[in-house]
Parts: C-alpha cells; structure tokens; sequence
C-alpha cells in the first residue's frame, strides 16, 4: 500500500494519543508527542509547496477507502484543493504552536492533556482533507469532544458552568448543520457524501428551490453557531476565556474555522439559490458580529475576554465575504481566516504568557509590563498589528479583499466593515497600552515586588515565532496561498451566476 | 400437539433448530444440578461453569452462524427462522453473557443465593430469543410470559433491600397489567381472524398463525376488532420496550433492581421488545394507515418524555432508565421509517448493537462503583473517578459518548442511520424531535461525565470520618477485559463498520 501523507498527518496524532491512553509512561509520552504534533506540520508544509498553482477545483493527493459505510455513499475520501490547502496548512502549524506550547506549559495530569491535544490535532487535520462531508463532520466532532473536557478539567474560572454552555451550544449547532447535510445529500439523489460527486449532481440537476432554501438555512445557522455568528456568539468568548491555553489556540484559531469553511466547501456549491436567498439575513448578522460584538469588546476589562470578543468579531468579516457571493469575497475570507487562525492563536499564547508575569487578566490591574519583559511586549504588538491588519501581515490581504468584495456589494455594509477597523484598533491598542505601557498599577507593584517578572523564555519564544513567521511569510508573499485559491474557486460558478442573475445591476 | 407430532419432529432432527436456545436451557438446568452435587466450597466454581458455557455456546453460534440462516417454519409453524432471527440470537447471547459477568461482581457483595441468578438470566434470555423468532400468537405470549415473569425475580433479587422488593412489585403490577393487555388484543384478533364468516380463502394455518392474521388483514384492514386487537398488542409490547405512556415503572424498577438486571432490564428486554415490534410491524403492515400514526405518536413523546425526566435527575439509575426510554423513541423511529424503506431496519439492528456495547460499558462501571446497596446510586458518587480510577472512568466517557451519539463512537453511526432512513422517509417532525432530543441528552450526558472527571470543591470530610463517597468495589481482570472489550468495540465499531453494516443491509 502505499503511504498516504493526508492519512499520516491524520493518523500520527490520533495513534501517539491512543498510546498516550493505553499507559505510556510520562517521558515517552513526552517525546513521542513532539511527533505527534510535528509530523501533521511537516506534512502540510510539505504538500505545500508540491501544490500546483493552477490546479483548479480538482483534489490533489486524492485517496479513497471504504469503512464500512460505502452502501450508504460513505467512503474515507481524501484530498486537497485550493480552498482545504491553506487551511490544512493553518491547522497544523497552530497546531504544533500549541503543542510545543502545551509540553512546555507542565500542566497537571500532562500526559492526558497531551493525549486530549492531539485527538483535537488529528481530527483538525480530518476536517480540512475529507472530501467526503460525512468525514469531514465526524472529525469535527472529534476534534470538538476534546475541547469539552480540556475546558472542564483544565480551565480557569468557570470552567464547569463554561464547558456545559460551550457542550451545548456547540452541539446544538452541529446537529442542525447534521441535518442541513443530510437534507442535501438526500435531495441530490446522488446517494453519496462524497463532494466532488455531489457537486457535478448539483451542476447537472440542481436541487430543487425549497431544498436549497431549508438546506442552506440550516447549514448557515448550523454552521453560524460553530463559528460564533451573531447573536448566537455567547458561548465563545466565556470558553475561550476558561479554556486553557492550547485549547483556546486550537479551537478559536482552526476549529472554530470549520463552519465557515463548511459554507464555502459545501453550502455555497451546492445550494447557490439558498445562498442568495439568505444573504441579507447573513449580511445584517454579520454586520452585528462587526459593530455590536466589536462594542462589546470595547467594554470588556479582561484581556482574555477582550481577544475573545475580538475573534467573534472578526469572524464576522468572512461571514461578509460569503454573504458578497463573489470570487473576491470568498477568496478573501479564506485569507481572512487563514490570517485570523494566526493571529488570534498567537494572541491566546502571550496572553498566558502575560497571566504567568501578572497573575491576573484584568487590565485594570497591569501596566508598565515592557519594562521587565521587553521581547514579549514586542511579540504582543506585531500579534496585535496583524489582527488590526497592518500591512505586511497576512490579515492586511484578507481585509483588503473582503473590503473590495464587501464595497462592491453594498458600500452601507463596507462602511459598516471599515467601522469595526477603528473599533479594533481602540481595544488591541488600549489592551496593548494597559498592559505593556504606563505606570505600573498598585496591584501589579505588589506582584512584581514578590515575584520579579522574567522576559519570555525559548520554550515560549518559539511557538510564538513559528506563528508569526507564517503571518509574515503570507503577508509578503500572499500569491503562495491566493494562486491555488483563485484557481480553485471555480467551484463557486453556479453561485455566481445565481448572484448575477438576481442582480439588477449590469 | 400429540405424541406423535413431537416423534416427527424428533426424527427430523428438527431440535436441531433451537440450536442455541436448547442447550442454553440445559446449561442453565445443569447449573441447578451442579449446585445439588457439588460439594458447598466448590459451588464458586458454578458462575464460572455458567460464563465459561455461554462462551462456549456463543463461539458455537456464531461457527455456525450461517446454518441457522434459512428461512423456514418449524415446529409446526411456530417458529420461524430467519437472518433477523439468528441476528436477534447472537445479541441476546451475548447480553447474557454479559449480565452474568456484571451479576458476578455485583453478588460479591450481597449474602445471596447466588446460582439461581444465572440460571434465571439464561431462561430468560432463551425465551427471548424464541420470542423474536415466533410464528404464532401462542409461541408469541409464552415466550413473553417466560421473560417478564423471569424479571420479576430477577427485579427483586435482592430480597433484603426494600428498594428491589419494591421494584419487584411494581414490575409485577405493572407486567401484569400489560400482559392483560396484551392477552386481550390477540384474543380479539383471534376472535376477528378466526370468524368463518370473514375469512378469506385459503386460510391455511390456524387463527393465531402470524401469516393467517396478515392475510386477514389484507382482505379486511377496517375491521375494527382486529383494529382494537393491534393497538392493544402494541400496548403490550410497548410496555416492554418503555414506551410513553407505558413508561411510568421504567425509572423506579430499573432503580430498585440489581444493577446487572438493570443492565439485562435496559439492553435485553427492550431488544427483544423490538425484536417483537419487528415482527408484528410487518405482520400489521396492511394497517399502516392505524399503526403508523400510533407508533408515530409514542415516538415522539417517549424522546421528548425521556429526555426531558432524564435532566432532572441526580441517581444515576434513574438516570439511565429515562434516557434508554428516549432511545427506544429513536429505535420507534427506525421502526416506522421502515414502512417506507425496508432497509431502515439495519438501522435498527445497528442502534440495537451500538446500544448494547455503550450501555454494559457504563452498567459495567456502574457496577464497580456502587456500595452495597445498589439503588444509591448519586451523581456525587462519581467525583474524582478520573483520579481514582483513571480504566473506569474512561470506559464512563466512552459509554455515555456512545450514548450520547458523538463520534467517532458507534453510537453516532447508530443514531446517523435512524436519521437517514427517517430523511428518506420524510418523518421530518420526528427527525425535528429526535435533533431536540439528542441536544437535551447532551447535557445529563456530560453532566455525567462532568461529575466523574472534572474536579470540583467538595465539604471537606470532618477529621475521623471516611471521606465522602462509596466503598469502589476494585476492577478483577475479568471485568477489566469485559469493559476494556466494550470500549474498544465502542470506538471501533464508530470507526470501521467493515462487512456489518453491508450484512444488516443486504437482508
């Protein structure tokens, strides 16, 4: 047989866990991660930069096997096209970050932590290669298990009633996103999961009005909850703020990915007439994830709470982009989320590493932190810049295509878009200023007094530098990502011509 | 049936068709003989001649699995043996076989007669598998009989603890009632179909044979004594399934019994309750228009009713019983979306395996980390199981994952073909219920989970007492093989379904 790099980079974290459970001992189990969370990374630079700029929407590294389910159209399909590649590429270099940054963070109970990390990392790794929208749910929720109980035994405050909301609503959400895919599969008449099948099924024989309108309303709202849409957005800020670090880093910078990416891969192809019919509500929730989420950032006095709000409101943006229904528009929500996965991980990752020097999130209750640990500062400001979009990271591509996609659109809702820049901007500087800069409050006196802060270490410098070197990397060179993704959004035709025809406009 | 009748039979070697259920009887009565025999310290080694049987049994069944396989009548038309049938065998085997390993652990901590425990659960287990297998309205009542008065000492086992007595009691009322029931529905079907003035031509078997009450039904699906005579049927036999409205003794019998009887209570009896729903949803078939509405009705109310009691719960027994009565709900579902795809019934099947893997893996925990008296069974007791007892607990997790329909556990693959057949069959106001059923099941689920592994600040205990929780009885190597079996089996069979589901497809 021969090696099947998707399945490795799928398999080797879910085996070095399954090790990990069957009794390894600690400093095995140790080692034998660093494999685990390295070989997914290796691999999806690796198949990186094999992949051909042009190759359309065909799937690259295609595989199929049968499982056992084949009589209901359920086959392990893998494979990569322009859209899953920078996303595969995402999943596994925040997923190493967070790794590299869980073994050094010497949690208690490590080996389990480990275990859970990468049971999350292979079933990330699942969602972005599946072909089959069968595995490419069922991994989801095998990296979204996981999380659960990282946040209930390893998180911070309120954790238990934290875990049970995010349980909830997470579920609530993947079930109706269930039921929107198995409304299409069943209305294709296709009788597979496979998603090139269904997409040529959809080409010949589109699915009828009605189907497309139920389908892709459920897939939205199924999907919008996943990703925090809002206002069902209530969950994510409070879980991130509990979960610990690695946990927060994989789910809000990949995982949480999984329902936008679910509307690009899947909704948008295959139900365009539902898309167009919901892209006003999309439009005026997304605006709400914009302004009204981005206000509620403004507010908050936690710096956990303030980066959490802030990725609900980003996501807001490639929420935008899909509602555009342009090549533009998707295009650059997939930068977007490419570029916010980056962000928002780094941001998670130094501000545990401020939590540790603080010993508080309260912003309220910092200051004048540069002065101890200037190298931190300095990694907080660029994670800050990028997610404020500066030129020369990678979120500056993404929002200037959504912001030419939205524009064209309607330019109400880019006014709106470019609103939130400035809201952005008001709480990351504020957050940068409280903490870093100014006089040191009368609480942080006292910590440092007991404890004297030290700068970041190497174990921490690193998972922090290979994330933001891939944020630079994309923001100076951009084409590596957008060639393959401009020739595979072909795939979005139909609804483009859905668009075009609903449009009065020449 | 006279003398010479059964001279046929046996010169036709037809016993030889009870394969399993004969010689599972025989095992059961050897163990009664072996109890008499056997010196009083070597009466141990009879669970073990029990568990060790059964495999054997079960091993044998399953070499011979496809000779069992024919479809053909016997024993003059009471049995009928089928694919289905021979499925239904290998799952009650194996349920017993499971029971009997939880009943070991579980008598070592009580003062009991402990043989009689085994052989019940083996009667009982035989009779369920001729109850799915029956032909004939009177094969169809004794075996049910035979089951239902096997649980009722089986219920009340524990003679000293006033809970099982209790339970016991109201099983009794309660089966008694419903066989009542049951009783007087084919006793009106039989007054219907066996009316010479209605009968239709070439009625060739007697009136209690399934294939003269569906020919019956063919050539008259008004009548309305048959009418009455089906939906009092279904009321018995969903009794045994716990279906609303005949779910109220599910949570305080399935509490008071010992837990293995829970367990046999849970999988076994609602197995067999379905084997049974099955067999006579085909033989009513030509009533669709009465049976789908009825069936259709208690689906809905029995995942709605048993997910909603199961929140408010904190004994764990409880617990469980009220959400296995929400399962039978999705198991109904699968059941009437097969009036419309023959093939929704593998669905079934699988839910059935899926069901029985996940449930004897958090019975099975159950079992361990009960005290003495098995119905105080809290929440509570369940703190810190992830530290002390990391195996347990993990089997837990994966238990109530399946449980709860997460994958990649075979729970999931269950419930995702219970959706598509229902898709297929375009039950979309069950489908809605079922989706609001799973959400609300997540969170007794994971508040389940939640007790047993995630930390929480507790009352200190007062110096001098013993810390707050139940005396963990310790896993044996038996039992550690069993669960670790079962969760592993849990995880596979969500992975890799391999030729099974192709096989429960293909009939």
């Amino acid at each position: 047989m021969q090696l099947d790099p998707l399945l490795l980079a799928i398999a080797v974290p879910l085996v070095v866990a399954a090790a990990i459970f069957a009794g390894l001992p600690k400093r095995y189990s140790v080692r034998l991660a660093y494999l685990g969370f390295g070989a997914p990374a290796a691999i999806a630079l690796w198949l990186w930069s094999r992949f051909p700029a042009n190759a359309g929407e065909a799937y690259q590294f295609m595989s199929s096997r049968d499982l056992g389910l084949s009589l209901l159209g359920i086959k392990l399909t893998l494979g990569l096209n322009g859209i899953s590649l920078p996303m595969f590429v995402l999943a596994g270099v925040v997923g190493l970050a967070a790794g590299l940054y869980a073994i050094q963070s010497g949690a208690e109970r490590l080996k389990i932590y480990l275990a859970l990390l990468l049971v999350m990392q292979g079933g990330l790794m699942g969602v972005f290669a599946s072909v089959d929208v069968f595995f490419f749910y069922f991994f989801h929720e095998l990296a979204l298990i996981p999380s659960f109980i990282m946040v209930g035994i390893w998180g911070g405050r309120d954790r238990g009633y934290a875990a049970m909301k995010l349980t909830i609503y997470l579920t609530v959400g993947a079930m109706l996103s269930l039921a929107g895919l198995i409304l299409i599969y069943h209305q294709s008449g296709a009788q597979t999961f496979d998603l090139i099948t269904l997409r040529t099924e959809a080409l010949a024989h589109p699915l009828s009005v009605t189907a497309q309108k139920y389908g892709f309303g459920l897939l939205l709202f199924g999907f919008g909850i996943l990703v925090s849409l809002w206002p069902f957005h209530t969950w994510a800020p409070l879980g991130y703020g509990a979960a610990p670090s690695s946990a927060a880093m994989l789910h809000a910078g990949v995982l949480k990915k999984f329902g936008l990416y679910g509307l690009l891969q899947v909704a948008l192809p295959l139900a365009p007439v539902g898309a167009a019919h919901w892209s006003g509500v999309l439009t005026v929730l997304a605006l709400g994830n914009v302004l009204i989420v981005g206000i509620i950032a403004l507010a908050q006095r936690d710096l956990k709470q303030v980066i959490g709000y802030g990725s609900v409101m980003h996501m807001g943006y490639a929420f935008l982009g899909i509602a555009a229904m342009s090549v533009v528009g998707v295009g650059g929500a997939v930068l977007m989320m490419v570029a916010h996965g980056l962000s928002v991980a780094l941001l998670f990752l130094l501000s545990t590493c401020i939590y540790h020097r603080t010993h508080t999130f309260d912003l309220t209750e910092m200051g004048g932190l540069a002065r101890h640990t200037p190298v931190l500062a300095a990694f907080f400001v660029a994670a800050t810049m990028a997610s404020i979009g500066l030129p020369g990271f990678a979120n500056f591509w993404g929002e200037l295509a959504l912001f030419v996609a939205i524009w064209k659109f309607s330019p109400w809702v880019a006014a709106g878009a470019v609103a939130g820049v400035v809201i952005t901007a008001i709480y990351a500087l504020r957050a940068v200023a409280k903490v870093f800069f100014g006089p040191p409050t009368e609480a942080f006196s006292r910590v440092v007094a007991h404890v004297t802060p030290v700068d970041l270490r190497w174990a921490e410098r690193i998972p922090a530098l290979l994330l933001l070197g891939l944020l630079l990397f994309i923001g100076f060179w951009p084409r590596s990502l957008s060639a393959p993704l401009h020739s595979a959004l072909g795939s979005l035709a139909p609804a483009l011509a859905v668009k075009a025809s609903a449009d009065p406009r020449p | 049936m006279n003398l010479s009748l059964l001279q046929s039979a046996a010169a036709d070697n037809r016993w030889a068709a009870l394969f399993p259920e004969l010689p599972l009887a025989l095992l059961a009565l050897l163990l009664l003989v072996l109890e008499i025999v056997l010196p009083k310290r070597q009466h141990r080694s009879i669970p073990v001649v029990a568990i060790l049987g059964q495999l054997a049994l079960l091993v044998a069944l399953l070499v011979n699995l496809r000779g069992g396989m024919t479809e053909q009548l016997t024993f003059n038309g009471l049995i009928r043996h089928s694919p289905t049938g021979q499925f239904f065998r290998v799952l009650f085997l194996v349920t017993s076989l499971l029971v009997s390993l939880l009943g070991v652990v579980s008598l070592a901590r009580q003062r009991m007669p402990r043989v009689e425990f085994f052989h019940i659960v083996m009667i009982v287990s035989a009779a369920m598998m001729l109850l799915v297998q029956s032909h004939h309205f009177v094969m169809f009542f004794v075996a049910l009989e035979t089951v239902t008065v096997g649980f009722y000492i089986l219920v009340s086992y524990y003679r000293t603890n006033p809970l099982s007595l209790e339970a016991g009691l109201k099983y009794l009322v309660m089966g008694a009632l419903s066989s009542a029931m049951l009783l007087f529905g084919i006793v009106l079907l039989y007054g219907a179909v066996g009316n010479p003035a209605l009968a239709p031509s070439g009625l060739a078997a007697g009136a209690m044979d399934f294939a003269s009450v569906r020919q019956f039904l063919l050539a008259h699906p008004d009548n309305f004594l048959a009418q009455v005579g089906i939906v009092l049927v279904l009321s018995g036999v969903a009794f045994k399934i716990g279906a609303v409205p005949f779910q109220i003794w599910v949570p305080d019998v399935y509490q008071g019994a010992p837990t293995p009887i829970t367990a046999f209570l849970a999988v076994g009896s609602k197995a067999a309750g379905f084997g049974a729903l099955v067999v006579l949803a085909g033989v009513f078939a030509p009533c669709k228009s009465l049976v789908i509405p009825v069936l259709s009705v208690m689906a809905g109310a029995t995942i709605l009713f048993g997910n909603l009691a199961a929140l408010t719960q904190y004994n764990v027994k409880r617990l469980i019983a009220l959400s296995g009565v929400s399962h039978a709900g999705y198991l109904l579902i699968g059941v009437i979306a097969a009036y419309y795809d023959p093939a929704a019934l593998s669905g079934v099947y699988f839910y059935l395996i899926a069901y029985l893997v996940a449930s004897f893996a958090v019975f099975g925990v159950m079992t361990h980390v009960s005290g003495e008296n098995e119905a105080d069974q809290e929440l509570e007791h369940y703190a810190d199981l992830a530290r002390t007892h990391p195996f347990l607990a993990l089997v837990l997790v994966i238990g109530l994952g399946s449980l709860a329909g997460i994958p990649p556990l075979a729970g999931f693959i269950g419930k995702l073909m219970i959706f598509l057949a229902a898709f297929s069959a375009g039950l979309y106001v069950l489908l809605g219920i079922a989706v609001l059923g799973v959400v609300i099941s997540i969170y007794y689920y994971f508040g389940w989970i939640k007790a047993a592994c995630f930390s929480a600040w507790r009352l200190p205990a007062p110096a001098g007492e013993a810390a707050a929780g139940l005396p963990r009885t310790p896993v044996a190597w038996p039992a550690r093989v069993t669960l670790g079996t079962l969760a592993v089996a849990s995880v596979v069979l969500g992975l890799w379904q391999g030729p099974l589901i192709g096989w429960l497809l293909a009939r």
